[in-house]
């Protein structure tokens, strides 16, 4: 499958939004629970339209999705596109379980 | 197969392997601390590394590069931050431009503490690795130096499948 420009763009905001500590935490706040984005302003020593703003990156980026009630937007996190992150650790699980591998055999080669 | 757990902090975005090997701690430190041991198990076999400066000791660098199929090869070093032989030591990987070894400060950077505790059969090692980010994370991945067979592409695919 190849990747296409729009791909590319969507991968691109994606990692911009992780990059921001506020926006992990935020993240981290909705993906365990649905919340309000007043009640996530509301945790920040920040204004509510900055909040806003972080929000507004993570839903762009597809790491959030917002619905109404009312007057009040709700924001929750999107569980499958954070499990991306789980794939690029294990991935890099994947390389120390390799140097691992290495050193035993280079200390078996000791015994021989 | 000698890693016995794994974990994973999605948040802090650090990978923890914790490993038996049949050997006391002062040998498996000698892997470390010998240049010609380092680059035999540091570098996936598709991406051998060759060690170039070596100073295993607070505030010493390790510099090395890693050659991969088409011989294209990727520069990096170490900035050791803690050192306590044989127990445990602590270091900061990073890019480097080319064979110069001047850090580059546009890739990211990773710091891995490892812990050498004795056993009854040999050596308990902790491996503790963290990224900075999740771009530290994709272009680590970016730079190909992967083991098995999935690939940045890999992922990106899965992120948009996801």
């Amino acid at each position: 499958m190849g990747v296409t420009e729009e791909d590319e763009d969507r991968a691109d905001a994606w990692f911009h939004a992780l990059s921001d500590r506020t926006r992990r935490d935020i993240l981290r706040r909705v993906l365990a629970g649905e919340h309000s984005v007043s009640a996530l302003a509301a945790e920040y020593d920040m204004s509510f339209a900055a909040v806003q703003k972080h929000v507004a990156v993570l839903e762009r980026a597809g790491l959030l999705v917002k619905r109404r009630r009312g007057r009040e937007a709700l924001a929750s996190g999107d569980v499958d596109s954070v499990r991306s992150v789980r794939e690029m650790l294990t991935d890099l699980e994947g390389v120390w379980r390799g140097r691992v591998a290495r050193i035993d055999d280079l200390l078996r080669e000791d015994k021989d | 197969m000698p890693v016995t757990d794994t974990h994973h902090d999605l948040e802090s975005r650090t990978v923890t392997i914790e490993a038996e090997f049949a050997a006391p701690p002062e040998r498996v430190w000698q892997v470390y601390a010998d240049p010609r041991q380092l680059e035999r198990i540091w570098g996936p076999p598709t991406h051998p590394a060759t060690v170039v400066d070596h100073d295993l000791t607070p505030g010493g660098r390790v510099t090395y590069y890693m050659t991969g199929p088409e011989g294209e090869k990727y520069y990096g070093y170490w900035r050791v931050l803690e050192v306590d032989e044989p127990r445990s030591f602590s270091f900061e990987d990073g890019f480097a431009k080319d064979e110069q070894f001047a850090p580059n400060p546009d890739l990211p950077v990773s710091t891995t503490q490892t812990r050498l505790e004795a056993t009854e059969a040999g050596t308990r090692a902790t491996f503790v690795s963290t990224y900075d980010s999740a771009e530290a994370l994709q272009q680590v991945l970016d730079m190909g130096v992967m083991e098995g067979a999935s690939s940045a592409i890999n992922q990106i695919d899965a992120l948009v499948a996801a």
